[in-house]
């Protein structure tokens, strides 16, 4: 179990570089400002802090696992076992998830809160819901990284996908900066896009900024993007499965 | 009992040609040439309860391909596939459960975890009882000698050592019907031997089915009474190891095989390979 305790240090201070960078650069931004897209400077510090520990929960590499195994083969053996492979791979994901959440965004979460008290939820109600949203996020994150690992079934060099993938996400789910900053052409967009429920809805939740019914709706949309991206990915698998060609004998 | 029927099975591949230099390279961006290759070309093979099937081939000639489409992994192209009652890749989630497969070239452990943390994580997924699970892994530590290794992790295992734990695996819950690509690959002669004697039992106490692929012709005489023979997708011979040397008047079994994939008939027999 702890063969991987480099790794697992090194990710703990990889976070906290990428949380300070990110909490030092907003910091800067809002000298002399009021507020910036709808967030005072405390807030937008939270958004931050929050944005960071909660993908240390959703986080998966489903993505590069799939297309290492459809493309050297390894998915033979995957086969072989009377389960599903996506939900197989989603239970994986969400019990390494677990595992991250107990032994590495709540420890990191309350270190970072002595470096720099931040807000926490407005209420149990809101804790909940963002409890739940949370979930949301992982199940969205999982299904589109399930999507990105099955294109090596049509393509073999997927490199380039995953990593465009990443950039993608990072961006349109307000993980770098709430979407509430984008001009206003780019957030028509991006609501119409799954990805904003991984990051920026949840935030808003826990910020209180969507309360009541718009916290529910919210919740609903995640269930929503998570229903569509499931059908989408099954119809997908059904496809490659039947083109399927395993490479490496 | 029918365990295995397969009527005309085929599977075609589309083989993408790449062209020659840079030039032809970069006309591959634009057209691709496409060949389609058969690796299995309308294969019939009937495989009845308690058979021990020793299927051999040269490389390339469609072995793998074949345990690939029985074991539910590969769709075939065409033709009739039924196994233990199912279509393999239709009911893949259902069938699985009553077969064993190992990959001599690839694991199916976990392998970061120690063996028997796999062996229970299997035991979870196919349901076995506690009762059955122990009596089997003590039956596996007897005969498999794999007892002092069960604590260690997967990735620390030697390729004999991991090959013992992953027919273990294969076993655990019991399956009818045993298929095994290539199980001695790379393994020295007292492994191998083990390996051998192990699926002797397996197949005479529980009437476990097994088609076995190797290259290793002292498997097929130790274990198989049947021996099927594939070449360029097409099945050449199937039947008995006795009547086929005695159709090439040889006794030594790899001087026949070595006559076989060379292409040449045997002496004065009508139909072969038909």
């Amino acid at each position: 179990m702890l063969a991987y305790r480099a790794t697992y240090l090194t990710g703990i201070f990889n976070y906290t570089i990428q949380i300070g960078a990110y909490f030092f650069l907003w910091q800067a931004v809002y000298e002399n400002q009021g507020r910036l897209g709808g967030m005072a400077q405390e807030e937008m510090l939270t958004y931050v802090i929050i944005a960071w520990v909660a993908r240390s929960f959703y986080f998966n590499t489903l993505d590069r696992t799939l297309s290492d195994e459809i493309r050297e083969g390894q998915i033979a053996t995957e086969l072989i076992r009377p389960y599903s492979y996506q939900w197989a791979k989603m239970a994986r994901s969400l019990g390494e998830g677990l595992f991250r959440l107990l032994f590495f965004t709540i420890p990191g979460a309350v270190f970072i809160y002595f470096l720099h008290p931040f807000g926490g939820p407005a209420g149990w109600t809101v804790g909940v819901l963002f409890a739940i949203s949370l979930m949301g996020s992982f199940l969205i994150n999982s299904q589109i990284n399930l999507l990105v690992g099955y294109l090596a079934f049509f393509t073999l060099s997927t490199s380039g996908i995953l990593r465009a993938k990443r950039v993608v996400v990072d961006l349109l789910s307000g993980l770098l900066m709430p979407i509430s900053f984008y001009p206003l052409w780019a957030r028509e967009i991006i609501e119409y896009l799954p990805f904003q429920a991984i990051t920026y809805l949840p935030n808003m939740i826990y910020l209180g900024k969507l309360e009541g019914l718009k916290a529910i709706k919210a919740l609903a949309l995640q269930g929503f993007w998570f229903v569509v991206l499931l059908m989408m990915s099954y119809f997908i698998w059904r496809l490659a499965v039947r083109k399927l060609t395993i490479q490496g004998g | 009992m029918v365990i295995i029927e397969a009527k005309g099975l085929t599977k075609e591949f589309k083989i993408f040609r790449r062209r020659e230099g840079v030039v032809g390279a970069f006309r591959d961006l634009f057209t691709r040439q496409y060949q389609v290759l058969k690796a299995v070309d309308n294969i019939d093979f009937v495989v009845r309860q308690g058979e021990l099937v020793g299927y051999i081939g040269a490389n390339g000639a469609g072995k793998s391909t074949t345990i690939k489409m029985m074991t539910g992994i590969l769709v075939p192209t065409s033709g009739h596939l039924q196994v233990n009652g199912f279509c393999p890749h239709r009911n893949r989630e259902k069938y699985t459960r009553g077969i064993g497969v190992v990959f001599g070239q690839r694991s199916q452990l976990w392998w970061d975890l120690a063996v028997i943390e796999s062996f229970r994580l299997l035991q979870r997924i196919y349901r076995v009882s506690e009762v059955d699970f122990q009596q089997r892994l003590h039956r596996f530590e007897d005969i498999l000698d794999i007892g002092d290794y069960l604590h260690l992790p997967v990735r620390k295992l030697s390729l004999g050592q991991r090959m013992r734990c992953e027919l273990a695996a294969a076993l655990l819950h019991n399956p009818t019907l045993l298929f095994l690509d290539e199980p001695t690959i790379g393994l020295d002669v007292l492994a191998k031997a083990n390996i051998r004697d192990f699926l002797k039992e397996v197949n005479q106490t529980l009437e476990t089915t097994i088609i076995l692929t190797t290259h290793d012709l002292g498997d097929i005489e130790a274990l198989c009474s049947r021996v099927a023979i594939i070449d360029q997708g097409k099945m050449l011979y199937d039947g008995s190891l006795d009547q086929l040397r005695a159709h090439w008047g040889e006794d030594n079994l790899e001087e026949v095989v070595k006559d076989i994939y060379q292409g040449q008939q045997p002496p004065g027999v009508k139909g072969w390979g038909e």
